[in-house]
């Protein structure tokens, strides 16, 4: 027996309005292009409170299931036997044989829930339960029925065919990419910064990334890795744009110009503008980092208001009150950790002080940012101008 | 212009190799063991790569094992003699410069209750004979020196050592990791009284996943790799047939004409270590007699280069002051200039080279060494363009240090 649909629960979606329909269609078109890699065939349709999912004949149960988990929005999946003849008859013979190949002659307590969306159909939906639990019991005597704690719930729903559906997987949760704006994530090759992507992805933001790069200090393989990160993300982000600019120069005449405890400050609020514009340039309305509060120098609440005052827009911090261990456990779930944690150094890591400053003040910085000037506004305008732009998506 | 300056992490195949190698994968493709003359066909070319390389070292075609490469030759030499040998005795003594792929095994076989000792290198690189007869007692069966060092091109007189060795306990097997040597030196194992010796084919110019393992025939090696029972059981497994092939050719042409071929290497490492002294903060290593001929104009030329023979020809190690090596070495590779940073194959295990502190360089500089290498290919004109690159790059990247 195959399954012929699948029902997808949504998530938060029902709360929304007259607008609910954007989150919706967002939705099948983002479960839709996860199908297309398994098989063609596979058709998407709205149906009252939930998606349904229409299957060809011939596909790979295991990876539909895997795919649609990675659809932010997605609650759960519920796999399906379509009978198309749901007169009482054909349908209790349907039912019997789903439960036999599903759950065979181990005994189990159960109970049966029945919509009847169909108002034509002639049984009425409790009767539809009592009869089909006694269809049931007739079938598998070993089978009792419990009301209260059954093991496994049968429901069956009568619509334009009759669906019937035991089981469910449980999906990410969140709502569907495309259905919440646009922002710009701040991608380094390290632990957080993946992960702050993802969980604003999770929330239904479309991603687009910066990452800043420093030949000679940063290799080839630094690069890499950080398009390889924004390839696994991509998996639920969908395609990314990532920025590749080459922060060398911004990053050697600060340090030949401003104090060396407050690079890292002055590096990152450079880096924000910088991700700024290209936030701007794409649409987007907001920034993301992977920061998170007192992890490192430059990531202490003073050191936070330095550089956030160099923005605009909204900076997203989705892990600011996470404990390192809360990221990377999610970092594992994403399967981001293991490219992460490759031993290649990253641009904030290079010249980095001994004791850099932990409690800067914002005026201090921006007098010591005021040496730059005449000097640094070139160099951002040609790193602006070089940028990189690789387009990530799943292979 | 492009300067391919890594010949010692490995070397592009001769055209020769290739066309053999390929010619093996498209038309003589029969499995060797075969009983047909599809299999007659292929079998002939491992035989001929053997009697190639048993030429080459002066031994007998049947004294050398096919592998896939150094390290699997290395392998097969230590846990392979070491368990053999088990009964009557498990102490094994090594050096304190050695590759990876002899370091590791040896580590291992401690798991197994071997005791494993080092011997110490002077500044030069050059095992302390003393030291090294100091550990040998009673239960040492195995003692394993590499011939040339790969990070800092020291080379090792291996037959006094192995003449001192089999003095103090002639049942010694005696190991040598030729990886960086063969190809550039003729070696004898018979009269260098060498009983194992370690090659890889991707340093001299053949494909990689190629390599042998010369073994006197008098040494019985418990194998590592059980199967089929191929090359008389000591190594099972199908040969990879076209890298073989390829390595057969490639011994050949490195021996053809050896002393013109070494001669321009030894001239290229003279060029480049005379031309390293116009960059500022260079410190040539491991190469005897540098002081003399840096602080002096008129050194003695004859001294000199017999300095520099001592040497191998296609290595040359230098320190730069306040620059850090994987900087320079990406700097590098902007200009299309391919160099290492300590030894290829550790690159990837971030870590100091244990070879640097061993021959004593400037605890500021082991992290700022560069591993220029070259090979019969290399040209002056690559290395000039090196040395003009690095006049160049040296002094922006040492103005700009970490704290």
């Amino acid at each position: 027996m195959k399954y012929k649909a699948f029902l997808v629960k949504y998530a938060e979606i029902g709360i929304k309005g007259k607008n609910r329909y954007v989150f919706e269609d967002a939705l099948c078109d983002r479960i839709a292009e996860k199908l297309a890699k398994v098989a063609d065939g596979f058709t998407v349709v709205r149906e009252q409170g939930r998606l349904k999912v229409n299957c060809p004949d011939e596909y790979d149960y295991d990876e539909a299931i895997n795919q649609m988990t990675k659809v932010f929005g997605v609650w759960e999946i519920c796999p399906a036997y379509v009978i198309e003849d749901a007169s009482w008859d054909n349908l209790a013979q349907k039912v019997g044989d789903y439960v036999e190949e599903r759950y065979g002659n181990t005994p189990h307590t159960f109970k049966v829930e029945a919509r009847r969306s169909d108002k034509s159909y002639p049984i009425q939906s409790p009767q539809i339960c009592s009869d089909m639990g006694g269809v049931i019991l007739d079938r598998f005597p070993a089978f009792k029925v419990d009301v209260h704690k059954p093991e496994i719930t049968f429901y069956v729903e009568i619509r334009n065919f009759a669906y019937v559906y035991s089981e469910s997987v449980k999906g990410p949760g969140g709502m569907p990419v495309g259905a919440n704006g646009h922002a710009m994530l701040l991608l380094s090759g390290g632990i957080d910064s993946p992960v702050a992507g993802y969980m604003v992805s999770k929330r239904g933001v479309t991603i687009d990334a910066v990452y800043f790069h420093a030949p000679p200090y940063t290799s080839e393989r630094a690069k890499q890795k950080v398009v390889d990160l924004a390839k696994l993300i991509s998996v639920y982000t969908g395609p990314i744009k990532l920025h590749v600019v080459i922060f060398t120069d911004i990053q050697l005449a600060i340090i030949d110009k401003c104090p060396r405890d407050e690079l890292t400050i002055i590096m990152r609020r450079y880096m924000m503008r910088i991700a700024e514009h290209f936030a701007y340039k794409n649409n987007c309305q907001a920034l993301i980092t992977g920061e998170s509060i007192g992890q490192v120098a430059s990531q202490t609440p003073q050191s936070l208001v330095a550089t956030n005052a160099v923005c605009t827009l909204p900076v997203y911090r989705p892990v600011i009150a996470f404990d390192k261990q809360d990221i990377v456990d999610i970092a594992e779930k994403i399967n981001t950790y293991e490219t992460s944690i490759q031993p290649y150094e990253d641009c904030c890591t290079i010249f980095v002080a001994k004791h850099p400053v932990t409690k800067p003040y914002l005026h201090i910085i921006e007098r010591s940012e005021k040496k730059l000037i005449g000097t640094i506004e070139e160099l951002v305008e040609k790193a602006i101008n070089e940028v990189e732009v690789i387009e990530v998506k799943e292979d | 212009m492009e300067a391919y300056l890594d010949n010692a992490a490995t070397t592009r195949v001769s055209e020769k190799a290739a066309m053999i190698a390929e010619k093996v994968m498209r038309e003589d493709y029969g499995n060797p063991s075969s009983k047909h003359i599809k299999g007659f066909d292929a079998e002939q070319y491992i035989k001929n790569a053997a009697k190639a390389i048993a030429d080459s070292l002066k031994v007998q075609p049947k004294e050398i094992i096919f592998t896939s490469g150094g390290t699997e030759s290395n392998n097969m030499a230590l846990a392979g003699a070491a368990f053999s040998k088990m009964r009557s005795g498990k102490k094994i003594i090594s050096t304190c410069f050695e590759h990876a792929s002899v370091y590791s095994p040896l580590l291992a076989l401690k798991d197994f209750d071997f005791d494993i000792d080092f011997a110490s290198v002077d500044e030069l690189g050059h095992v302390k004979i003393d030291d090294l007869l100091n550990m040998i007692d009673d239960n040492t069966t195995l003692v394993s020196v590499m011939y040339v060092n790969n990070e800092v091109g020291a080379v090792q007189d291996i037959a006094a050592i192995s003449k001192a060795v089999k003095e103090k306990k002639p049942d010694i097997i005696f190991h040598v990791d030729a990886i960086q040597a063969y190809g550039k030196y003729r070696i004898n194992p018979k009269k260098e009284g060498i009983d194992l010796l370690s090659v890889s084919g991707h340093k001299i110019h053949a494909p990689k996943g190629s390599g042998f393992l010369y073994a006197d025939e008098k040494i019985k090696l418990r194998p590592l790799i059980f199967g089929g029972g191929q090359q008389k059981n000591r190594r099972s497994g199908t040969e990879n047939v076209p890298a073989i092939a390829g390595l057969g050719e490639a011994v050949r042409e490195a021996y053809e004409d050896f002393d013109k071929k070494t001669e321009h290497i030894y001239a290229l490492k003279e060029h480049f270590i005379e031309r390293i002294s116009e960059v500022p903060g260079t410190h040539v290593n491991a190469v005897p007699g540098i002081d003399m001929k840096a602080l002096s104009n008129t050194y003695d030329k004859a001294l000199w280069d017999k300095s520099l023979k001592e040497t191998a020809p296609h290595i040359v190690s230098v320190s730069f002051d306040k620059i850090k090596a994987e900087v320079l070495l990406h700097a590098l590779e902007e200009k299309k200039v391919y160099v290492s940073s300590g030894s290829a194959c550790s690159s990837n295990h971030p870590g100091i080279s244990s070879t640097l502190q061993a021959i004593g360089v400037r605890k500021d500089l082991l992290d700022s060494t560069l591993r220029f290498s070259f090979s019969r290919y290399t040209t002056v004109e690559e290395t000039d363009y090196c040395i003009d690159v690095l006049k160049v790059l040296v002094p922006v990247y040492s103005r700009f240090t970490r704290r």
